[in-house]
């Protein structure tokens, strides 16, 4: 059997733009991805990942900017001569194809010899796990097993890239837990540069090298899982990545070694200065903390950046719980805490003291 | 009895009134054609398949059955290349008089029978090709086109976008996408668009009245001709076997092509 490795290609995106009508629907994204990189282009409907992604297949031809692939300029490249490799959300499995011709389809326009069509085809069909089903219309197929097919077709042909449109977002919960694993299977196994589109942020951190986080055309960061939950860059970020309480916007006060938060109608919040966030006495700032981040204060504890409040709601989720306090001159502040102890400890419309880490919080100039 | 099953029982004669109503004429004709005696009675007297044989064995019939079938196959296979080839063309790209061409092409189905066929009579004389196949055919392909045209590109319009996206993405030309993807999804469309023109010229009349002659007339003039000179129920015979016929053709098509897609009765 001859088997050429996969070659993993870098991408790179130079101001790309695309304009539908006077609608922007990608503002000038300039990207850099690594070979064999997993990168994901997150963000709400209508961001423009999709449409970003359109443009790399070929089936959008960008208003300006350019695609690169490998050094060459592809951007005016018809589709079918990209050697790009798509999973489509609808999967767009041929229905009058069964299975094995569906997977043989890109081998096929390759003009490869029948007996190598059938080895690699095989292979594919043994990776995916889809061993027995040649033969079957894909219309006979399980959610599972014609995502499974999708895939299969698009790796087979050994393309530069692998893109993938929402491919887990029609398969049920369970399922896509599942597909989740395989797919970061398969990105292991191939080293496929893939480039991911979702607007689900639990797949983008499980799943990703990197994430490009886009809202309304615009690139908003672009960092690691990690980075990304840690320091998000903005309040879109922020609020997209995960649970997170925003404070009120505060007047940023420096004494000496600490710094304070002066929240206006609720005193004084206090954390250890730190350098590194680089704002100046006085300046005005937004606060973002993550409910793991804030816990019921114990009795007659002592400590700083303790704030009274309301609670209003439970929310069990069985290993914690996540509770909301209406705190005054705050607003609503969820806390995160393990187990159901504090269903019991503080009912619905009990007072509530709760501890704020500040130190964790992320602090973002309030524009 | 409660006031829904008063309801129930009104909605039911209505819908039996309705079925009535539409199926009277044609039930009156098949009674007629088992009559035993020589005229159109009604109702029949008794029951008898002689008029059938008649039918079956008198020369103008047949010779008009088999006009019918050649003037038919021809203009339906031609309005199937040429009605296949504007569904395309309109599906796929936009152009100046796009709008146009389709006001054209659905044209016969707003302009009367009578003045097409009229058209195509003052037309043949023009070209000295009176009731000859070649006007029988033209006629009937322009008749039949909107049929042919609407079936296939409704085909067309039901294919998902993503498929033949998803068939440049893994590098066929568009050339491959036409003959691999598009063909082969559209090709029950195009079936069943050929069946419903088939039957369609295979029972026009009144155009056809028009552009046939003695030698060249099809079965639905040959029985106008007959029952103006003879009142039995031979014509009653014989329209029966046509409707026997167009059904069994119907239902076949509806089994292997889906003519309920085809008609765009549920697009998706």
């Amino acid at each position: 059997m001859t088997q050429t490795p996969i070659v993993p290609a870098a991408v790179e995106l130079v101001r790309v733009r695309k304009d539908f009508g006077s609608a922007v629907g990608v503002a000038d994204v300039s990207l850099k991805i690594e070979r064999g990189e997993f990168l994901t282009l997150l963000g709400p409907s209508g961001c423009g990942k999709s449409t970003l992604l359109g443009m790399i297949a070929g089936f959008l031809t960008p208003t300006a900017g350019k695609i690169v692939v490998d050094g060459d300029d592809i951007t005016g490249v018809e589709p079918y001569r990209r050697d790009i490799g798509m999973v489509f959300q609808s999967y767009a499995l041929f229905p009058h194809m069964n299975v094995f011709d569906n997977i043989a389809f890109g081998l096929r326009m390759r003009k490869m010899a029948k007996a190598e069509i059938v080895a690699e085809v095989r292979r594919a069909i043994e990776m995916m796990k889809l061993d027995g089903f040649e033969e079957r219309r894909v219309s006979q197929l399980s959610g599972g097993q014609q995502q499974r097919v999708a895939l299969a077709r698009a790796v087979v042909i050994r393309p530069k890239v692998l893109l993938l449109d929402e491919p887990l977002s029609a398969l049920d919960k369970n399922l896509r837990a599942q597909m989740q694993v395989e797919l970061s299977d398969l990105h292991r196994k191939t080293g496929l540069t893939t480039i991911f589109v979702t607007h689900d942020q639990g797949e983008a951190l499980s799943l990703s090298d990197r994430i490009v986080v886009m809202n309304r055309g615009e690139v908003q960061q672009v960092a690691t899982p990690i980075e990304l939950y840690r320091t998000p860059a903005n309040g879109f970020v922020a609020s997209f990545i995960g649970e997170i309480n925003a404070l009120p916007v505060a007047r940023y006060e420096i004494d000496g070694t600490d710094a304070a938060l002066a929240l206006p109608g609720a005193g004084r919040l206090v954390a250890p200065a730190r350098p590194d966030r680089g704002f100046a006495h006085g300046a005005q700032v937004r606060a973002f903390l993550r409910p793991e981040h804030v816990r019921p204060a114990l009795p007659d504890e002592t400590v700083a950046n303790v704030v009274r409040g309301v609670v209003t709601t439970h929310i069990y989720q069985g290993s914690h719980t996540i509770t909301r306090v209406e705190v005054e001159g705050i607003g609503l502040i969820e806390t995160r805490v393990t187990g159901a102890e504090i269903v019991g400890a503080y009912p619905i419309g009990a007072p509530i003291a709760l501890v704020l880490d500040i130190g964790q919080a992320v602090l973002l100039a309030a524009p | 009895m409660t006031s829904h099953r008063l309801r129930s029982l009104g909605f039911w004669s209505l819908v039996v009134a309705i079925l009535a109503y539409m199926t009277l004429p044609t039930l009156v004709v098949l009674m007629t054609s088992v009559n035993p005696t020589e005229i159109l009675a009604f109702p029949p007297e008794g029951i008898s398949f002689q008029w059938y044989e008649k039918a079956l064995t008198y020369p103008d019939f047949q010779r008009a059955f088999k006009n019918g079938l050649i003037v038919t196959s021809l203009a339906s296979t031609a309005a199937l290349i040429v009605g296949s080839t504007f569904a395309w063309l309109v599906h796929r790209y936009t152009f100046r008089g796009r709008g146009l061409l389709e006001a054209v092409l659905w044209s016969p189905l707003i302009i009367p029978h009578f003045t097409l066929g009229f058209g195509f009579l003052l037309l043949g004389g023009a070209f000295g090709l009176q009731q000859g196949y070649v006007m029988i055919v033209l006629a009937h392909m322009v008749l039949v086109m909107p049929f042919v045209t609407r079936a296939v590109y409704v085909s067309l319009a039901n294919i998902d976008p993503d498929l033949t996206r998803a068939a440049a993405n893994l590098g066929a030309s568009p050339f491959h996408v036409l003959t691999r993807i598009e063909l082969p999804l559209v090709l029950p469309g195009m079936a069943g668009g050929w069946l419903i023109a088939a039957v369609l010229s295979l029972t026009e009349f009144t155009a056809s009245l028009y552009v046939t002659g003695s030698r060249t007339q099809t079965l639905p003039v040959a029985m106008y001709n007959y029952i103006r000179e003879y009142a039995d129920p031979t014509v009653s015979a014989i329209s029966a076997l046509l409707i026997i016929a167009t059904t069994l053709i119907m239902f076949i098509a509806d089994r292997a092509f889906g003519l309920r897609r085809v008609l765009a009765i549920d697009t998706h």
